[in-house]
């Protein structure tokens, strides 16, 4: 459509870059701790996680094998291997063997040391010490050398804080109970809205549009204002913090956005159809379980999926009316806050718990990004 | 009992109450009550249609009231009460009178002006510039996901996300937060701590919210700009209108509607932030916001009164946008 105006290839280049521009500032902060969280402690603390991605020179203090490994050949004594685990693979562009000059020598070179012998070292890490008196010591030599380290990637950090038992830093429980909160407190106001939606769209009574004008407003109440009353509430009936709490909670915060999407939808289903199924006699009751449960599943699940980002993501109502004192109740998000505090350096540690706790949001957000969507537009463009 | 089992028994007693409740009470209301026949069949009919909407409505009904409606009215009342005993004792406007002698309070309030101006407008810019660019390019939905792609994350996550972002390293040592990492590339002279610069750290809080609310604003904006009539565009490139002009002049009028609701849907969203200022200053260095502050009364100084007066503030702040779309939603309706 711009094209008409015909200066056409330069415009589109200045889209196309701006909108990569765009793209890459909104995804360079998640890619950062998402790779962090595969770094180990120290990767984490010596260099910027962008350099992750690329090979790094690195400085490393390795050791020769010790004089068991020696052996006789021609009359002198020699010790023989490689400075690197197996399973490393780096390229040494210096080395050196005293500390005020690491990168004294080039590989190949061959140099004498202080307890009489040689050493070289070549680039691949493979080393060679001779001399003509028998090695002595029990540990080897200390070789300082300055490699070129591939990345390096673990899961090391995810194991820590999922499988090992004991860990107090652990998450794997902070994730079952985000779950146990989450799943009923999505599933339990989905039916309970949709009775209400339906009588608000297709039955005809007195004060029909009173209620959904007070569900609009309700819809922008703060749920601070509600902390303390049912905090009272709770204690008073004798839930007081916990599951059930929680749910309640999060079924009633829920509510007006479940009803006011679901009503929206249900009053833009065919009159026809259900003017029809009265005609024949259906019951109200039965209209509903039929026919329009079934066309409005679209709905349903726009309202499932708000639901379920909102009360896996919760910290507040969390925080007020579920975990008690005794911590056991934790939930994800309250735990990475408690990390912030105690564990603000550990990175390590932060990122990957941070992406235990987004990976599920994340996975529901690809896979039903348009139910997202079009429950987005139904519940603002109206 | 074990909390997983506890949550499908209370998914199952739920749902199966729930419908149990609307199956029992129609059929009471249809074969007991108010039978279709018999002499009064005719009225047992139109009677049992009066009532049966509000069978229907009764449990979501109820749950709004409990957990939304009277809240606000115990909310208000907290506000005027001071605690004695167990008991509450009338305190007329004590609460608010030592809520603003407070300078955390008032400084709550600059901040919250300040999140309420910059968020919502920021979001919406970057918002209707990611639709317009995205809708033009083909590679728009990949982009628009990952644009889009914040919105999942919670505030918690977005907030040590950013605190990476964020993080110093003393001067000398290799940076680890990109944006000290930049700063220094550009010639800045030492590394920022970007969260305790009284001030400017705000806008590094805000950043985050506006990072995840761009996507919110970029798929409704771009919807109302392919709701767009071509017709009206093409008209204004025929006159000779340069891209500008058709944006400005053509465009943005007719999906102001659209903006207006994406601006209060932020607002409000921004009235009630809590979790990034929470997890990332606690609302310290002069961060404050007023939900954290209410929080912080509430719950550490355990001071109920000063605390619901200022979920009231809150309450007070979100009242205007409220009347204006329960104003929208009625007129739709006729």
């Amino acid at each position: 459509m711009e094209h008409i105006a015909g200066r056409k290839s330069a415009l589109t280049w200045a889209v196309h870059i701006s909108a990569a521009l765009l793209v890459i500032l909104w995804s360079l902060p998640t890619l950062g701790l998402l790779v962090s969280s595969f770094r180990t402690a120290d990767q984490i603390a010596t260099s910027g996680w962008w350099d992750a991605l690329f090979p790094q020179e690195q400085t490393l203090t390795l050791r020769t094998a010790d004089a068991q490994a020696q052996r006789q050949i021609d009359g002198q004594y020699v010790i023989e291997g490689q400075l690197f685990e197996p399973g490393q693979t780096m390229t040494i562009s210096a080395w050196g063997t005293s500390s005020n000059d690491i990168g004294a020598n080039k590989p190949g070179d061959s140099v004498s040391l202080r307890d009489g012998g040689t050493l070289s070292v070549d680039a691949d890490g493979a080393y060679r010490m001779t001399s003509d008196k028998v090695f002595t010591g029990a540990r080897g030599q200390r070789v300082f050398v300055t490699a070129t380290v591939p990345p390096s990637f673990s899961f090391e950090n995810y194991r820590g804080i999922l499988f090992e038992e004991g860990n107090v830093d652990g998450i794997a429980k902070a994730f079952y109970n985000t779950l146990t909160v989450t799943i009923p407190a999505t599933i339990i106001p989905i039916l309970v809205a949709a009775f209400a939606a339906y009588a608000l769209a297709w039955m005809e009574f007195p004060g029909r549009s009173l209620i959904i004008a007070a569900v609009v407003a309700l819809l922008v109440v703060p749920l601070q204002l509600a902390l303390i009353p049912l905090l009272r509430l709770h204690n008073e009936i004798g839930i007081g913090k916990g599951y059930i709490g929680a749910w309640l909670a999060h079924t009633g915060f829920g509510m007006p956005m479940a009803i006011y999407l679901l009503r929206n939808y249900m009053a833009g289903l065919p009159r026809d159809i259900i003017e029809n199924a009265r005609v024949d006699g259906a019951t109200e009751f039965e209209i509903f379980a039929r026919i329009i449960l079934p066309l409005s599943y679209p709905a349903l699940a726009s309202f499932a999926i708000f639901q379920f980002l909102w009360t896996w993501n919760d910290l507040l109502v969390a925080m007020v009316f579920l975990i008690d004192s005794s911590g056991d109740t934790t939930v994800m998000t309250k735990h990475i806050v408690e990390l912030l505090g105690t564990r603000g350096g550990n990175w390590e540690i932060l990122a990957s718990s941070a992406f235990v706790s987004i990976a599920v949001p994340l996975a529901v957000f690809f896979s039903m990004q348009r139910y997202l969507v079009r429950g987005m537009l139904a519940g603002s463009v109206k | 009992m074990h909390p997983a089992l506890l949550g499908i028994v209370a998914i199952v007693v739920a749902v199966g109450a729930c419908t149990a409740y609307f199956y029992l009470s129609n059929l009471l209301l249809d074969k007991v009550i108010f039978p279709a026949r018999g002499v009064h069949a005719g009225r047992n009919i139109n009677r049992a249609n009066m009532i049966r909407p509000w069978l229907f409505l009764f449990p979501a009904l109820f749950v709004l009231g409990v957990y939304l409606a009277y809240p606000v009215v115990a909310t208000l009342w907290l506000s005027v009460t001071r605690r004695v005993g167990s008991g509450e004792e009338w305190a007329g406007l004590a609460n608010y009178g030592q809520m603003l002698s407070e300078p955390k309070f008032w400084e709550s309030i600059r901040n919250n002006m300040l999140w309420l101006v910059i968020v919502p407008a920021a979001s919406t810019a970057f918002g209707l510039l990611a639709a317009q660019l995205t809708d033009r390019i083909r590679w728009g939905n990949i982009a628009k996901s990952l644009i889009f792609m914040p919105m999942a994350i919670s505030f918690v996550g977005a907030s040590v996300i950013w605190k990476l972002v964020y993080d110093a390293r003393p001067e000398g040592t290799e940076q680890i937060g990109i944006l000290n990492a930049v700063y220094l590339f550009f010639g800045g002279d030492t590394p920022q701590h970007w969260l305790t610069l009284p001030f400017w750290n705000n806008f590094f809080l805000m950043a985050v919210l506006i990072w995840i609310q761009t996507g919110f604003a970029m798929v409704i904006l771009s919807a109302a700009l392919r709701g767009i009539p071509e017709e009206t565009v093409e008209a204004a490139i025929i006159d000779g209108a340069n891209p500008l002009q058709v944006f400005f002049r053509i465009k943005a009028p007719q999906i102001m509607g659209t903006i207006v609701v994406v601006w209060t849907t932020i607002t409000i969203i921004v009235l009630k932030i809590f979790d990034i200022v929470f997890a990332m200053t606690n609302g310290q260095w002069e961060t404050q916001v007023l939900a954290n502050y209410m929080y912080d009364k509430l719950f550490r100084a355990n001071d109920w009164g000063v605390g619901s007066a200022s979920a009231m503030v809150i309450m007070l702040l979100v009242t205007p946008i409220l009347v204006w779309n329960v104003r929208n939603a009625r007129k739709e309706m006729r």
